[in-house]
């Protein structure tokens, strides 16, 4: 640990001072959108040299999961630590080293329910981006209603025997490793008799098949489970409780969607789409707008803060992230119809000046049904938060 | 690190504040006020006196309590919550912040120690139009001899009737900002008040100078340059009515959640229709968003009021906003009896209309927000 964690100015200083040594001067474009992100993994091939070196040099210091204990490959930051470590990755416009699922869900979730040998062999390879995993989640007969999955295990002695088909895979053909709720009691109520299941894309029996979506883009799959076999030790959790685990998850899963997951994501600017695009804010409609979204984007980035602030205080945030959720994705979805309306007709082309803002805008459209619908989030807030009768 | 939680001082505020004002000052109080037609206690401004809060931003040395405008923001946003009429906004907020910064004055010394103690209140004669526009002052303050004589009139001065000194915007030069900003009584010879009988129901006034003297001693800063006194407490008056409305949505909502889950329609409660759920949800939702940029723009105002100006009309311009909607949907889901005067919806209807308007409405502070931002 190169980093004095006991006086805040020198923390800072050595920070900075880090990352002029150890930021790479490609990593420092600012570059936010989708095809820059380092996802890591077995198949992954880098973007480029600066990108590898970025990765390898961050995660030998724990510095791409910084909050998560030392011990499991972390940095063992608190909460001020890491907004001084994003601030100081904002100040240089640097890209994160790495982003996954294993570091925005199934990590949270193993240091939660995990035991101490789980995190030992799960967390190292997340951080390092050497493992890449997969969210086995939705159904086809399970979407909203998600506690209704039906993919089944078995138990077969010293494994379970899993048969179904999830849907809306994240990247599945992409991962190497997938976290799954499996129904391992089909005869308890339906939220007491899930697993959460975690095993090799490898293993026989597993099978993909990407969906290709509005945007041109396949990013989700159909997956498929014939007779694969999971060893008993590869649950989180209690048998049958992981319905807990699962809810724990989507927590972050939701502040992840809304924009909170990395801690930054501001994402496109406005000014570089009328840049690229050649036009200006002169339009009262348009100057309206903008200026909207930006009240709105700085209110709710402010919100995940105080939430996060909230969190590290020791109090949960717990149903009250369906909030986060509702607004920071109905957002993502106001800001690119803006965009688009900024990009005028150059963004209507697939490979115009704007780039892949017309594929982006697409993509906004899931946000705000993926993880939980916005009205769902909104059933859970009236229910849960405000108490209202069902 | 700025954090937007509150810490354990400002814990124990505002629990001290709200055990204080549900007994001291719920809505009914506010509606005998408004029955009586008078526009404050005087007995509760002096109860508010000794717990401190006069004197939340006055300096230890003058009295005061020195808490800061995160604290200042807490203590409106309770008020808020119960419609509290009183000139602590305009006292205690923005007559302090501006005092405070010429603290090394005797007079601005004498009258923070006044304010803190709660036997001076103030009134800040700002506007002359029917929106929120300090630079666009046109009243004069012509030199005469080793003074000043102030003409003109100013309109919708907030607590401009009971006030006992006013802080006056007047032109002193012909540069857009060769304005100067004096500290005077409010019954000074040439001085005249004329009610204004707002919807609110709280104090606000037209009021005429004709001829006003003014010494170089009544001053605030320096002449010419009054908004560099005036700005802080602008922004400061700004954060804490930001703070008042979000109180009041919050208020308004409260009673909105209950009334939901009492009233009966079609043989079950109206809180189970998902119609009304989710907007009520969504309501949640903009309050807690509006609540964390209530909580910024105190901690930049105390942590950093160089660079607060943006924090503030953000804090503002959500607030406009949020109240606006908060009591459109009380209102509506209340049905009938959220029209009627004898129910407290309306109070606070009215209310955010007018707070909506006082120091810049959403227009205004959009506008401020689009000129920092560049656009």
């Amino acid at each position: 640990m190169p980093f004095d964690t006991t006086n805040p100015e020198k923390f800072r200083a050595e920070i900075r001072a880090w990352l002029a040594e150890n930021c790479p001067a490609e990593m420092q474009d600012g570059d936010t959108t989708a095809d820059s992100i380092c996802w890591g993994g077995r198949n992954w091939t880098f973007q480029s040299d600066a990108q590898k070196q970025w990765l390898n040099v961050c995660a030998e210091n724990g510095l791409t999961c910084p909050t998560w204990p030392q011990e499991y490959g972390g940095a063992g930051f608190d909460r001020d630590q890491e907004k001084v470590w994003l601030s100081e990755l904002d100040r240089i416009n640097a890209r994160l080293p790495l982003q996954s699922f294993g570091i925005w869900m199934l990590g949270p979730a193993l240091l939660h329910f995990g035991s101490h040998e789980q995190k030992l062999h799960y967390l190292p390879p997340i951080t390092r981006g050497e493992i890449r995993w997969c969210q086995g989640y939705s159904e086809p007969g399970a979407g909203s209603d998600l506690a209704s999955v039906q993919s089944k295990g078995e138990d077969k002695g010293d494994h379970w025997l899993v048969n179904g088909q999830k849907v809306w895979t994240s990247y599945a053909d992409k991962a190497d490793w997938i976290f799954a709720l499996i129904r391992t009691d089909k005869d308890a109520p339906k939220h007491k008799g899930i697993s959460f299941l975690l095993f090799d894309m490898q293993s026989g029996g597993v099978s993909t098949r990407p969906i290709k979506l509005i945007s041109g883009a396949s990013p989700f799959c159909e997956t498929f489970f014939d007779d694969v076999k999971v060893p008993k030790d590869q649950i989180v959790g209690t048998e049958n409780r992981g319905w807990d685990v699962a809810k724990y998850l989507l927590t972050h899963e939701r502040e992840m969607i809304s924009g909170g997951g990395s801690g930054r994501g501001a994402g496109r600017s406005l000014a570089k789409v009328l840049a690229d695009a050649g036009h200006d804010l002169s339009e009262a409609s348009l100057r309206t707008e903008a200026i909207a979204c930006d009240i709105e984007e700085m209110s709710v980035a402010l919100t995940i803060e105080r939430y996060k602030d909230q969190a590290a205080g020791g109090k949960g945030v717990g149903d009250a992230s369906a909030m986060l959720k509702y607004a920071g994705t109905e957002l993502n979805k106001r800001k690119h119809e803006l965009f688009m309306s900024a990009g005028g007709s150059e963004a209507l082309q697939w490979d115009g000046a704007t780039g892949s803002l017309p594929a982006d805008w697409l993509r906004t459209k899931a946000n705000s049904i993926e993880g939980g619908t916005s009205e769902v989030m909104l059933s859970i807030i009236s229910k849960r938060v405000l108490g209202l009768p069902g | 690190m700025t954090n937007l939680t509150l810490n354990e001082d400002e814990t124990m505020l505002v629990d001290s504040a709200r055990g204080f004002l549900d007994e001291a000052s719920p809505v009914e109080k506010f509606r005998e006020l408004r029955d009586a037609g008078k526009a404050y206690n005087p007995e509760l401004w002096k109860q508010m006196a000794d717990l401190g809060w006069t004197g939340v931003l006055v300096p230890e040395d003058q009295g005061g309590i020195d808490m800061g405008h995160a604290a200042a923001n807490l203590l409106a946003q309770e008020m808020g919550k119960t419609l509290v009429s009183s000139p602590f906004i305009s006292t205690a907020v923005m007559a302090a912040t501006a005092l405070r910064q010429v603290a090394d004055n005797p007079r601005a010394a004498e009258a923070l120690a006044k304010i803190a103690s709660g036997d001076l209140t103030y009134a800040l004669a700002l506007d002359e139009g029917v929106k929120h526009a300090p630079s666009k002052t046109q009243m004069q303050a012509e030199r005469v001899g080793n003074g000043f004589s102030l003409s003109g009139e100013k309109t919708f001065v907030v607590d401009g009737g009971s006030a006992d000194r006013l802080l006056v915007l007047a032109r002193t030069g012909d540069a857009d900002d060769a304005l100067t900003l004096f500290d005077i009584p409010a019954d000074r010879d040439g001085i005249t008040r004329t009610a204004q009988n707002m919807i609110d129901a709280r104090d606000s006034a037209q009021i005429s100078f004709d001829g006003v003297e003014a010494t170089g001693e009544d001053v605030v800063g320096t002449v010419d340059q009054a908004m560099s006194v005036l700005n802080p407490a602008l922004r400061a008056g700004q954060a804490a009515l930001a703070a008042e409305m979000t109180g009041l949505s919050s208020g308004a909502f409260g009673m909105t959640v209950s009334y939901l889950q009492e009233r009966k329609q079609f043989g079950v409660l109206i809180g189970q229709f998902q119609a009304l759920q989710h907007r009520a949800a969504h309501l949640w939702s903009d309050i807690e968003v509006t609540t964390s940029t209530i909580a910024n723009a105190g901690r930049m105002m105390d942590e950093d009021p160089e660079n607060a100006a943006l924090a503030v009309s953000l804090a503002k311009a959500r607030a406009c906003q949020t109240a606006k909607l908060a009591v459109m949907e009380g209102v509506q889901m209340h049905g009938g009896i959220g029209m009627t005067d004898a129910f407290d919806m309306g109070f606070f209807m009215k209310r955010a209309r007018v707070a909506q308007e006082w120091l810049g409405d959403y227009g205004y502070h959009a506008e401020q927000i689009a000129k920092i931002k560049g656009y």
